[in-house]
């Protein structure tokens, strides 16, 4: 794939996302002239005006790289994942929600009825007499006006299309992103396909800075402002929840040198399944008492398990999505 | 059809294989619906073992352990004890009814409670119906 002395053509999509991901493209600062040095830029929707129709008109494989952030939630998402798939070389998952389903990868404990319902008639803000929601086909004098289809889940990048590269993050460390950009570009030989770049294989807590004792004990687990962190101690052995044991490393621990617990933005390294089922094992392993009462009762201290130990990961775990 | 649930059941090694043992050579019937699995400890029983069996058809879990204080490592029933808490949070709010999910101990001389709680167990599943897991995982793909 490398073209010797001549520019590579890269494209950034978003999915379901916040746009966090394409601003992260922005935070090379500036770099970012070392990057349009070696790239021309051909599809941004969040940086330039190139419409849809541009992308359709190009010849398959004709974007070297497209970093597609986001997931999969509605019909939109899904037809240009194909279509930027067919017009791509490489295609890489960019960020949390295309890896893994990221934040908006939650509303798998809802469904879409229950989501337009809250939306569209509930929220406290919302105004809506007459009752209207959203159809993907609605007729005027003028022809017919077309939304995508709203999808019952959300699901991953790589369960549409196939997908070459896996970059985690919330969004991915932009460090992470000029090495990853400077090897593609550089013709440098990269790993084999459907791996995870741009971050390490080993778990946050072997990296982390933080004092830890061999032997953690918790008898009680705390909300991050329930105690007041002495900036030193593992968070865990503090009794607030942080998914280093869950999460591979890479991000730099931006949240702990921050004074942040971590929240498994990154996903779990490579040999694990389900982050979530790995930080059950984890957590089972640190909780101080065998009376099944008080385990219920330290245990319960854990508000809504299933979102923190799934935070960005709920539809790549083994069970994907609520069943109610 | 007549509903044939299917229960995955992680028995450990040393006590509650050994139990299923003992109800086997002592001849006592009970109901056919078990696929017995032995590890070593119910401490090894990772809460991965457990989703994936529900993903993939099981309509209840058990598992089974020595009794508290009895085991063969010292702390794996701990263990095992505290993950089986965290797993019936977890799947309570996945929406699956956490009676899919037991935990109980049985000793290598108890063939007749095993017996006992398969036949209890079936009959709690055969209640309940047969799990969506399965189905609503895969109509995802």
């Amino acid at each position: 794939m490398t073209k010797p002395n001549s520019k590579i053509n890269l494209a950034v999509y978003w999915g379901a996302a916040c746009g966090g991901c394409c601003v992260s493209i922005l935070d090379v600062h500036e770099q970012l002239f070392d990057i349009v040095a070696a790239a021309n830029l051909v599809f941004w929707p969040i940086a330039l005006d190139i419409k849809y129709d541009d992308v359709r008109a190009m010849p398959d494989g004709h974007i070297d790289v497209t970093l597609f952030n986001g997931a999969i939630r509605n019909s939109e998402n899904e037809e240009m994942a194909t279509l930027l798939r067919k017009k791509s070389k490489l295609l890489v998952a960019y960020g949390s929600c295309s890896h893994m389903g990221g934040i908006p990868g939650l509303a798998n404990f809802s469904n879409k009825e229950e989501i337009f319902q809250r939306v569209y008639h509930d929220s406290e803000s919302t105004i809506n007499k007459d009752k209207i929601r959203p159809v993907p086909k609605f007729e005027v004098a003028e022809g017919i006006l077309e939304l995508p289809v709203f999808y019952d889940s959300v699901r991953l990048l790589k369960e549409v299309v196939n997908v070459d590269y896996f970059m985690p993050g919330c969004p991915p460390q932009t460090e992470r992103l000029v090495e990853v950009f400077m090897a593609i570009v550089s013709g440098a030989e990269l790993p084999p396909a459907g791996s995870v770049i741009g971050a390490g294989d080993k778990a946050q807590c072997e990296e982390c800075e933080r004092k830890k004792t061999e032997n953690k004990q918790i008898t009680k687990f705390y909300r991050p402002w329930e105690i007041e962190d002495d900036g030193e101690t593992c968070f865990l052995e503090q009794g607030v929840i942080c998914m280093g044991p869950a999460t591979r490393s890479g991000c730099g621990h931006r949240c702990i040198t921050g004074n942040g617990q971590c929240r498994g933005c990154y996903g779990p390294c490579s040999d694990t399944i389900d982050p979530g089922a790995k930080m059950m094992s984890a957590i089972a392993g640190l909780v101080d008492s065998k009376d099944p009462e008080e385990i219920e009762q330290i245990l319960n201290d854990i508000p809504d398990p299933a979102g923190t130990f799934y935070r960005f990961s709920l539809p790549s775990s083994i069970i994907r999505r609520s069943l109610s | 059809m007549e509903f044939k649930p299917k229960i995955v059941a992680f028995l450990c090694n040393w006590c509650s294989y050994t139990g299923a043992d003992l109800a086997g050579t002592s001849r006592m019937k009970y109901q056919p619906n078990v696929r017995a699995i032995r590890v070593m400890c119910s401490g090894r029983i990772e809460p991965t073992f457990v989703l994936k069996a529900f993903k993939n058809g099981a309509d209840g879990v058990l598992i089974c352990g020595c009794h508290p204080g009895d085991c063969h490592y010292q702390e794996g029933n701990f263990r095992c004890m505290r993950r089986f808490q965290l797993l019936q949070n977890y799947i309570s709010q996945m929406g699956i009814n956490s009676t899919r999910l037991k935990l109980e101990w049985i000793s290598a001389s108890e063939g007749k409670q095993f017996a006992e709680l398969v036949n209890s167990f079936t009959e709690t599943i055969i209640e309940l119906g047969p799990s969506k897991i399965k189905e609503t995982v895969e109509l995802l793909n």
